[in-house]
């Protein structure tokens, strides 16, 4: 099982590309999607053509299905079951934000990403989206130090409440900020039950398992369970901030070994977008810390 | 009013009499008056603003030395909204308008002014207690301010159904007996008594008015917009209107603003102050031809409230975290411009900033409200940057906890002077400017549950937001007629980082106790954003207390029904 790989220590290179090369197919599908999203659109269609997309690339198999969230659903407000965050029939309207989400498996590698966007003009998004990046140090920062994920988990929350937005990744079922990837390795059939791909939630929870007899979890949140440093391995992490109607995330993957820390790849379209607003970016995280 | 009117012919024949006075170069602002007056009524206004502006007035077909139609359907608002337009054209054919409309006045303007045709000859609108007849059918039936508020304009507007039966109206008229009650009705609101110059004719003939549009607009009210900048004025104690039925226009007009001003129905006869100095910034602001505010929101945030805050100025004081950041979020989100104030000044910084993406025009100021002196600063640096607030939310407060035998001086001291000094200086600085400014602002102090839910673990901090929640009462009483209302928030736990910032008397700085407060707190789980939600909606209707949470509804009745159960909970020591 999948595990032993993640618990190991450090991951053998020829992985890493793998996955690297997983992550960089699924933003160019997020990416590509988000170009052509037209007003009127639904969330379901902008799903449907970002699972389109990944499998006529070799994608076979979903760790989750593609999610998309259009307008004031991007802040997860009101969610009260899971079946809320499946895309529904929401019109993307013009200057409206959305959020397109995707964890695509090939070839057992696993990617799970997400990626912000809005149709036409909205400062409000630009100014969530720069804020943003300080919560991408920030994690890599104390990750690196040692620190809990529970200390992690409060840091970002203490960061955000400062910048004066509030907590939505507590919205995902467990409260969970970031969650372990790993190969997937499993002789169950390729199947989607309740949008997860049942041989990723195979190695989910023997994870789960595994991870609990060592008073760890695979899930990273703010509970007691949490108050241990980064388990060795790939985490994909999310941090999602709210404003008002507003909700704005990315997510990627973190490598952590038994002494450090970094992050799978920095050539993606969020991080490429704080190097082009260098200036903006810099400037508002002096403003905030 | 000069006596000699010139006569313009409306569309279907009609003559209507347009009195003009006031600088002829200047902008033309076009008075509309109401039922049943005729242009008369607009006497003192217009002599406070002749200086600035030209000033046309015309009496409306029934009324005055207009001509009165044969037919009911010569006074269906369709016509009257005609009417407006062609006395617009006659007196200002090359440059665009500034409407002002009182009562009925403001009801057929606001019929012109949401008719796109008729946009680009009309500059502003400024709606005094009349509302658009469709806006309020959807008012009515839809009840977004709630049902009581539906019931309370029911009350006010009974009349209606008087005045549509046939027959009576007029004998009530001709018999004196209405123009007594019209005379009773006139003096609600205070202020100097101005006889109204009348003639039986705008009585009778306007009764027209009302059995001509009423029913049809209320009951089957259609969707009208507008792209005209549009403020609604209303008095504090308008006898026939309450503010919600003219607020909720925001929902139609991009640019609305809506300002109170203390007074009854008719104070803009005897006292046109504060409606002259509404005017003269309105008008002034349009036509220095500056950016109008374009608010950044969502379709869904738009739908969701109406305008009871919109175009308006608020101070909040403890606005850098917690429910001071969330409550000024939630009113940039309805339109009003916040000056955020704290003693971190770059928390007041990134509120106002973060407000200034919802509503532009937010600002920010530090601040120690313990301070009298800053305090009386920055009330004067607010008048003179950004005119006299309508809303001051006096928030700003620390938590202080610890039994009695271990509290020194220091801690009582500091939340003392924070918690109670901080209200009584920001009342202080500000309701003299309010009452000044013609009242019909509101000041809404942070009091506590702790105010009267009496413990053991906090008594400092209950000590000083009792006192809070008395000052808030007493001076409830004091400005109520003046015009300016007062509201004490009482919010219970609310997860704001209080605690984080609290000071436990003997037990340290980081302790387990805190901990577990915080602990309780998060478990707690009512955020700021919801606790300012609750105190907004709440201060709409300008209520004497605001309990948030279900701990403080409890807390509240039982101090009234139960206060024996209360006292013992205060002996109880909680297990921390």
């Amino acid at each position: 099982m999948s595990h032993t790989n993640v618990t190991a220590g450090t991951l053998p290179p020829g992985d890493l590309s793998g996955f690297r090369e997983l992550q960089q197919l699924a933003h160019e599908a997020v990416e590509t999607v988000a170009e052509g999203l037209e007003p009127g659109v639904t969330e379901r269609e902008a799903a449907r053509r970002i699972r389109e997309h990944l499998t006529e690339r070799g994608v076979q198999d979903w760790f989750h299905t593609p999610f998309a969230w259009f307008g004031d659903r991007t802040a997860f407000r009101r969610f009260r079951t899971p079946l809320q965050f499946f895309p529904t029939d929401r019109r993307l309207e013009e200057d409206m934000p959305f959020i397109l989400d995707c964890a695509p498996v090939r070839d057992g590698f696993v990617a799970d990403i997400g990626y912000s966007g809005y149709l036409g003009d909205n400062p409000l998004h630009d100014q969530l989206m720069d804020d943003l990046y300080a919560h991408r140090q920030l994690i890599l920062d104390q990750v690196r130090a040692g620190d809990t994920l529970q200390d992690v988990y409060r840091g970002v929350d203490g960061l955000l409440r400062e910048q004066g937005y509030d907590n939505r990744h507590q919205v995902y079922p467990g409260r969970v900020i970031a969650h372990q990837v790993g190969k997937v390795r499993s002789r169950l059939p390729r199947a989607i039950v309740a949008g997860f791909g049942i041989r990723s939630l195979q190695t989910l929870f023997g994870d789960l398992v595994v991870e609990r007899l060592h008073n760890r979890s695979p899930l990273w949140a703010d509970g007691e369970i949490s108050a241990h440093p980064a388990t060795p391995g790939m985490w994909a992490v999310e941090p999602h901030l709210g404003f008002r109607d507003m909700g704005v995330k990315f997510e990627e993957i973190l490598v952590v070994t038994e002494d450090d820390a970094f992050w799978l790849d920095d050539d993606l379209p969020h991080v490429r977008r704080w190097e082009r607003r260098a200036p903006t970016a810099a400037g508002t995280t002096q403003e905030t810390r | 009013m000069t006596t000699t009117p010139l006569y313009v012919t409306a569309t279907d024949g009609q003559r209507l009499a347009v009195y003009t006075e006031g600088r002829t170069d200047a902008p033309t602002l076009l008075l509309v008056h109401g039922y049943p007056d005729n242009a008369t009524v607009w006497d003192a206004l217009a002599e406070e603003l002749s200086d600035t502006y030209r000033i046309v007035r015309y009496d409306v077909r029934g009324a005055g030395r207009s001509t009165a139609p044969e037919q009911r359907s010569g006074y269906l608002v369709d016509q009257l909204g005609e009417d407006l337009i062609t006395v617009a054209d006659a007196v200002s054919p090359d440059r665009p308008v500034h409407v002002v409309g009182h009562d009925w006045g403001s009801i057929q303007s606001w019929h012109a002014v949401t008719e796109p045709a008729y946009a680009e000859r009309l500059a502003s609108f400024t709606a005094v207690s009349g509302p658009n007849l469709d806006h309020a059918g959807h008012w009515l039936q839809k009840a977004p301010d709630g049902v009581r508020n539906v019931l309370r304009q029911f009350v006010r507007s009974s009349y209606i159904g008087f005045f549509s039966t046939p027959g009576v109206p007029e004998a009530a008229w001709l018999s004196g007996i209405g123009g007594l009650v019209l005379s009773g009705l006139e003096r609600i609101g205070g202020g100097p008594h101005e006889r109204a110059r009348r003639s039986t004719r705008d009585h009778l003939n306007g009764l027209e008015l009302y059995r001509a549009n009423m029913l049809h607009r209320f009951t089957r009210p259609v969707e009208r917009r507008t792209s005209v900048p549009v403020q609604a004025l209303a008095p504090t104690h308008d006898a026939f209107m309450i503010d919600q039925v003219q607020s909720d226009a925001g929902r139609w007009v991009e640019d609305f603003r809506f300002h109170r001003f203390q007074g009854g129905h008719w104070s803009v006869r005897s006292r046109p102050g504060p409606v002259a100095a509404r005017i003269r910034a309105f008008v002034d602001e349009i036509e220095s031809g500056a950016p109008r505010p374009r608010r950044a929101l969502t379709a869904q945030q738009a739908r969701r409230h109406g305008g009871a805050f919109a175009g308006q100025l608020a101070v909040v004081t403890g606005a850098g975290s917690g429910i001071g950041r969330a409550v000024s979020f939630e009113l940039a989100e309805r339109g009003t411009r916040v000056i955020a104030v704290d003693i971190d000044e770059d928390a007041a910084s990134r509120t106002a900033h973060l407000c200034g993406h919802l509503t532009p025009g937010s600002d920010f100021r530090k601040a120690d409200v313990g301070d009298s002196e800053t305090m009386e600063k920055l009330a004067a640096w607010v008048r003179s940057e950004h005119g006299v607030p309508d809303l001051v939310v006096n928030n700003a407060g620390i938590g202080v906890a610890g039994p009695f035998l271990e509290t020194g001086e220091k801690d009582w001291d500091r939340v003392v002077r924070v918690n109670l000094w901080g209200v009584i200086n920001g009342c202080r600085a500000f309701a003299p400017m309010l009452v000044e400014a013609g009242g019909g602002g509101r000041i809404v102090n942070t009091a506590s549950a702790a105010a009267f839910i009496p413990s053991r673990v906090f008594g400092p901090y209950a000590t000083t937001k009792a006192a809070v929640l008395m000052l808030s009462r007493t001076l409830r009483g004091e400005l109520a007629d003046r015009g300016v209302s007062v509201t004490a928030v009482c919010p219970g736990l609310i997860n704001t980082g209080i605690i984080d910032n609290a000071h436990l008397s003997g037990m340290g700085k980081e302790s387990a106790a805190k901990k577990r407060i915080n602990r309780l707190y998060r478990l707690r789980g009512y955020t700021p954003e919801k606790a300012a939600v609750r105190i907004v909606n709440a201060v709409e209707n300008d209520p004497e207390i605001v309990p948030v949470t279900a701990e403080a509804h409890l807390g509240l009745a039982l101090s009234r029904f139960a206060p024996k159960a209360l006292s013992r909970g205060a002996r109880v020591s909680p297990p921390l």
